[in-house]
């Protein structure tokens, strides 16, 4: 049987297995196809976190769980160590949860503390609904087709990237709700930091995506999967147009990327479970599986945030920049090698992502073991001082672009923009240079815009003395 | 029955008693609003049934995401407990509120209900709710009150800067 041609039959209605209805058993299989690979890969993420932390801070890390040492009395291998380089740990760590006493404190919230982890969990794996992990179209053809198709995005909807916007406004209920029953004042200030965090932060992300969409005119991730497919700059047929090598794209790219980090509460802006100020803020009253719960809902936005990076701004499923089907058609000497890395580039596709998300996932692991924790007054200013005039005026930028390559084509359009950039960039530098002065005139009082002096001890009075 | 009526029956079911929930089940002003949550996000699995994703998609991260985080936040600052939610005393007023609700609950059943039970599918075509053509819809047709709304959007948030700050 034609297994390609038995998934169409699916999605059409023409074919079941059993009673099941085609259409019905396809959607099934899409949801499990996106998050199975994710409920696998945590352990190998929080393995892949460990050791990869160890090796940035010079330690060794999890490295010897799961060694078997052939004993002496074997007939052969005597004494010798089967290793599995401590793949094993997190299988350990997973027990090690399973069986941890179940600590609920006294005078909680009960409702609302259970349910909580299970309502940081759902947008997690929810956030990955519309992504397309595989290539939307076969090589060699116009417009969609081919098998991927009909296994990814879960749901191919019109409103594809607002829907990701959507569910990870969702994210912060679990954390705050989590914080707020607890009964415990370090959970609740947790919580209400992640909250305010993930209000800063989703403004940008969301000024950073909406350029995209501008720049793609489609809300779709399928359309913008198939948009970087395009030439680069829109006049260099050989290369894909993946949008972070435009120079809006760049831009939007690293907005998204501070934003991401932020959204999925990983240092450097982990305010909400800092150690030091807050033990370890809205899970420092659960214990056991209810941890684990919330430890696999960061570790699963991750995977996805990551996903959506990749399928937004590194060209989805493809391997490398190349427009493989171009070069095949204007070099006929080399054409059946490049139609073979079509190909290929397109069945591999699946394989090309997950490495792209461990890639990302790196990122952040990276991340974690550079920089120290923001101060809570940086991450607000970063974030709406920064992140948004920046997200919003690449925002302006790209509007101006589009409009400006309809108008006069390509060289007009980025002519506009450069234009248009260094208006912004004169002005943004402008206002910095106005509020960097030692001080600011509000209504006739000054301001000074300094660091303040560093706090004395409190000098402490004797009341009976006069 | 169709699988659009299934699907708008469970979800009407869960929106009402969650709608329900905030007002009459609801001991405390966190779970009143958890239940208002709950609603909107309802609300918006309702207009996906009936092919509105975009606006579908706007209540769930306007209302759920955004608005009602702020009500819990400023909840949950005031620190309202079981002990603190308001009593209210009984009074004349209450039986005339119940027949005044019901006659309402009456007449919305009469003239909207009734016909609407009559039509079995959403009669609007593909087109219906997509983001091309609300936005077509909102930059052509209606351009002056969207950007009004913006301007009115904006004087709100300078007016309530204006009333947070003492001193500007």
């Amino acid at each position: 049987m034609n297994i390609p041609q038995w998934i169409e039959g699916l999605a059409n209605g023409t074919e079941a297995v059993g009673p099941i209805p085609g259409p019905i058993l396809l959607a099934v299989v899409k949801v499990l196809l996106l998050v199975l690979p994710i409920l696998i890969l945590v352990p190998g993420l929080i393995w892949w976190e460990r050791r990869l932390l160890s090796w940035m801070q010079d330690r060794i890390g999890p490295n010897r769980t799961g060694t078997i040492t052939i004993p002496d009395k074997a007939p052969f291998l005597r004494g010798k160590k089967i290793r599995f380089f401590g793949l094993l740990q997190p299988i350990a760590d997973g027990v090690k949860l399973f069986l941890k006493e179940d600590i609920t404190p006294a005078d909680i919230d009960r409702k609302i503390y259970f349910i909580a982890p299970a309502i940081a969990l759902f947008p997690a794996f929810a956030i990955g609904g519309t992504l397309p992990w595989g290539a939307i179209r076969a090589p060699f053809e116009q417009g969609v087709s081919g098998l991927y198709r009909f296994l990814t995005p879960v749901a191919n909807v019109d409103i594809g990237i607002l829907y990701v916007l959507a569910i990870s406004s969702l994210g912060v209920y679990g954390v705050v709700l989590a914080g707020y029953s607890s009964n415990n004042k370090y959970s609740l200030m947790g919580g209400l930091r992640s909250s305010a965090q993930l209000i800063s932060y989703e403004l940008a992300m969301g000024a950073a995506l909406a350029s995209i969409v501008l720049a793609t005119g489609s809300m779709r991730m399928t359309d913008m999967a198939l948009e970087q497919e395009k030439p680069l700059w829109g006049f260099i047929p050989a290369v894909q147009n993946w949008f972070i090598l435009t120079p809006f794209g760049l831009l939007s790219a690293l907005i998204f990327l501070i934003c991401m980090v932020a959204e999925t509460n990983r240092a450097p802006f982990d305010l909400p479970e800092a150690e030091n100020e807050l033990i370890a803020g809205y899970h420092t009253e659960y214990s056991s599986m209810k941890f684990a719960v919330f430890f696999m809902g960061e570790y699963a936005a991750m995977f996805l945030f990551s996903g959506i990076f990749a399928a937004v701004f590194l060209g989805g499923s493809s391997l490398l920049p190349v427009n493989w089907e171009h070069l095949a058609a204007s070099v006929p000497s080399a054409s059946g090698f490049f139609r073979g890395m079509a190909w290929f580039n397109y069945w591999a596709g699946p394989l090309v992502f997950l490495g792209k998300c461990a890639g990302g996932i790196t990122f952040f692991i990276w991340l974690r073991a550079t920089l120290p924790r923001l101060r809570y007054d940086q991450l607000m200013n970063l974030g709406w001082r920064s992140m948004l005039p920046l997200g919003l005026s690449n925002l302006i930028v790209v509007g101006f672009w589009v409009v400006a390559t309809k108008l006069w084509g390509i060289g007009g359009g980025w002519a506009t923009w450069g234009l248009v950039m260094s208006i912004l960039v004169v002005f943004y530098l402008n206002i910095l240079a106005g509020t960097r002065k030692e001080a600011l005139s509000f209504g006739g009082r000054k301001v000074a815009m300094k660091d303040p002096a560093p706090r004395r001890a409190v000098t402490l009075v004797d009341p009976n003395k006069p | 029955m169709t699988g659009n009526q299934l699907a708008f029956l469970v979800l009407a079911a869960i929106g009402c008693l969650s709608a329900l929930g905030v007002v009459v089940f609801g001991q405390n002003a966190v779970r009143s609003a958890l239940f208002l949550v709950l609603n909107f996000f309802v609300l918006g699995f309702v207009y996906f049934a009936l092919g509105a994703q975009l606006l579908g998609i706007t209540q769930i991260m306007v209302y759920a995401g955004a608005i009602m985080v702020l009500f819990l936040f400023v909840i949950m600052m005031l620190q309202l407990r079981q002990d603190s939610s308001a009593k209210e005393p009984t009074d004349f007023k209450r039986p005339f509120a119940w027949l005044f609700g019901a006659a309402l609950a009456l007449s919305v059943m009469n003239y909207v209900v009734m016909p609407l039970s009559m039509t079995a599918e959403s009669p609007v075509g593909d087109e219906f709710g997509r983001p091309q053509a609300i936005g077509n819809v909102l930059f052509s047709l209606y351009s002056w009150p969207f950007e009004v709304t913006s301007v009115l959007l904006l004087i709100g948030i300078v007016g309530s800067i204006l009333l947070a700050k003492r001193r500007i």
